[in-house]
């Protein structure tokens, strides 16, 4: 509890601390990776094309307006009380971030 | 010269026949063995035969089967498959091909089918409510909206299951509530709102003598209940605090329930949140149990004669599989039948076990008895298995 607790201070001030995380993209294969669980394992909820399913619609018309940050912190953090999970245990903020920058511009297909 | 073209039109007609063979009449056989593989990002499924452990057909054009289901006609002839895209699809499974397909809705999650087979039931996200449709034409015969609140806004439904009497029990996610519809006369229905049911129920399964409702719930812990032969009883909270006192795990996927969570007198239950599988006697409703497991599990799959119960589990435990021995009560046996395991169907007599593998692009079958390797299919990211024997289960 406590442990948890306080990754997500550390992470949260990492956040609104900003920049960094876009210094260090993940590498092609883990790009590749990302690509699969984004289509594959948040499409359980988003849906698979992203238009949404238990999850809303992760398409750059539904989240065009709203900041990075938000996303990431979204990701990373989950939004307690809805079936939001954080996946922090398995997404670096570095990758976080790519995901909601993809997110925003449109999501790339798997290849 | 005329040697040549008589070859030629003999070779013509030989060719012609087996043509008409091959697509023309259906092959004599029954369907009692076969079923459907989902081919998850392709669009397409696989019909097979659970004898021969083979693919007979591959059929294309089904939209966005991410989170597809299906269910059958009584005759076991079709199936009818509910995309993510609102696509409801009904596949003939003799003549491999599809028979009638329409987008009844924007967001669906999967359907059920009437006890005298009549009426399909689309269950959807968006817009919220349920729709009903002639099994053998599709036209569109009743729309019932799951409006709440103020009646402006309209939830999610999950959870939908057949019930004697043609009636239809599901859940809406978003309001907490159980709904019961009434469809023996599908251009009247008639809804009874079970309200305060819980917070968020994620899916719902009707036991197999169709008697009892339960909706699990994700917003807290516990399951709510609802008895059909005793309505006027509302619905009733059990396991209301299996999860007290500990943090939850993130859920990176809903657990799923369906009627073969039941083998013999127990209801075996994915803990949401947990890496644990309950165990409910299902005549006091008492938990009488809790098995640890590998993940937090998402099928939990009673085998037809109730001695073993399957489990899969979420992400990132999701390349493996449990197997549950109902008598000694714990797990017996570990398998890794590939990367992420998606989901799992037995025999209509459970002597064997059919599992995909979406990341492996297979479906593994195991023999149930001594969890020998069978048979391995190439399927493309192969999700749902369905086997025509749910055609004459109740809560299918
Ligand atoms: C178990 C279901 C589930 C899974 C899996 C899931 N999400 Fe979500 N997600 C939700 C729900 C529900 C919401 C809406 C929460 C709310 O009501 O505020 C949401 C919201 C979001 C939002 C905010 C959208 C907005 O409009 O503000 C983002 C971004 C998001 N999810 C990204 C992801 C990503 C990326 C993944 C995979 C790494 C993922 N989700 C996996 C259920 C899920």
């Amino acid at each position: 509890m406590l442990p948890s607790r306080r990754l997500a201070v550390t992470l949260l001030a990492a956040i609104l601390a900003g920049g960094a995380a876009a210094d260090t993209q993940p590498g092609a294969a883990r790009q590749r990776e990302l690509v699969r669980l984004v289509r594959q394992d948040c499409g359980s909820c988003h849906g698979l094309t992203l238009k949404g399913g238990l999850g809303p619609a992760l398409l750059p018309g539904a989240l065009r307006d709203k900041p990075l940050e938000a996303l990431r912190y979204t990701i990373l953090l989950g939004r307690p009380g809805t079936a939001m999970p954080a996946w922090k245990t398995i997404l670096s903020e570095a990758e976080a971030d790519w995901i909601a920058r993809r997110l925003v511009e449109g999501f790339p297909e798997e290849r | 010269m005329s040697n040549t073209l008589t070859l030629f039109r003999s070779l013509l007609a030989a060719v012609c026949a087996a043509l008409l063979a091959a697509c023309g009449a259906a092959p004599v056989r029954g369907t009692g063995d076969l079923g459907l593989v989902i081919e998850r990002a392709s669009g397409a499924v696989l019909v097979v035969d659970t004898t021969a452990r083979s693919v007979l057909a591959r059929v294309e054009g089904l939209g966005d089967l991410s989170h597809a289901s299906a269910v059958f006609s009584r005759d076991g002839r079709y199936a009818y498959v509910f995309g993510r895209d609102g696509g409801l699809t009904k596949v003939d499974l003799l003549l491999g091909r599809i028979d009638k397909r329409i987008i009844q809705s924007g967001n669906a999650i999967g359907g059920s089918i009437s006890q005298d087979g009549r009426l399909v039931v689309a269950q959807n996200y968006e817009p919220g409510g349920i729709k009903v449709f002639d099994a053998q034409t599709l036209e569109l015969l009743a729309d019932i909206p799951s409006a709440y609140g103020d009646g402006t806004r309209r939830s999610k439904v999950v959870g939908l299951a057949d019930v004697p009497g043609n009636k239809f029990a599901y859940a809406l996610f978003d309001a907490g509530e159980i709904w019961v519809a009434d469809v023996a006369d599908p251009r009247a229905p008639k809804v009874t709102r079970y309200r305060n049911a819980g917070s968020q129920p994620y899916d719902g399964l009707v036991t197999p003598d169709g008697r009892h409702y339960l909706a699990g719930l994700f917003g807290e812990d516990g399951v709510a209940l609802v008895d059909l032969w005793r309505p006027e009883q509302g619905v009733r909270r059990i396991l209301p605090d299996y999860g007290k006192g500990q943090e939850k795990l993130p859920v990176f996927k809903m657990p799923h329930l369906r009627g073969w969570a039941v083998a013999g007198r127990h209801a075996y239950l994915p803990a949401v949140g947990r890496h644990e599988v309950l165990v409910v006697d299902t005549a006091t409703w008492q938990e009488t149990a809790r098995i640890p497991v590998k993940g937090q599990p998402v099928f939990v799959m009673a085998r037809p004669d109730g001695r073993q119960v399957w489990v899969n589990f979420a992400f990132p435990d999701n390349g493996w599989v449990q197997v549950i021995d109902t008598l000694e009560g714990r797990v017996v046996h570990t398998l890794q039948p590939g990367r992420a395991v998606l989901h799992m169907e037995f025999a209509p007599r459970g002597e064997s076990v059919w599992i995909s593998a979406r990341d492996d692009h297979r479906v593994m079958v195991y023999d149930t008895a001594n969890f020998r390797e069978l048979a391995q299919l190439p399927a493309a990211s192969p999700s749902g298995i369905f086997f025509t024997a749910r055609a004459a289960r109740i809560g299918f």
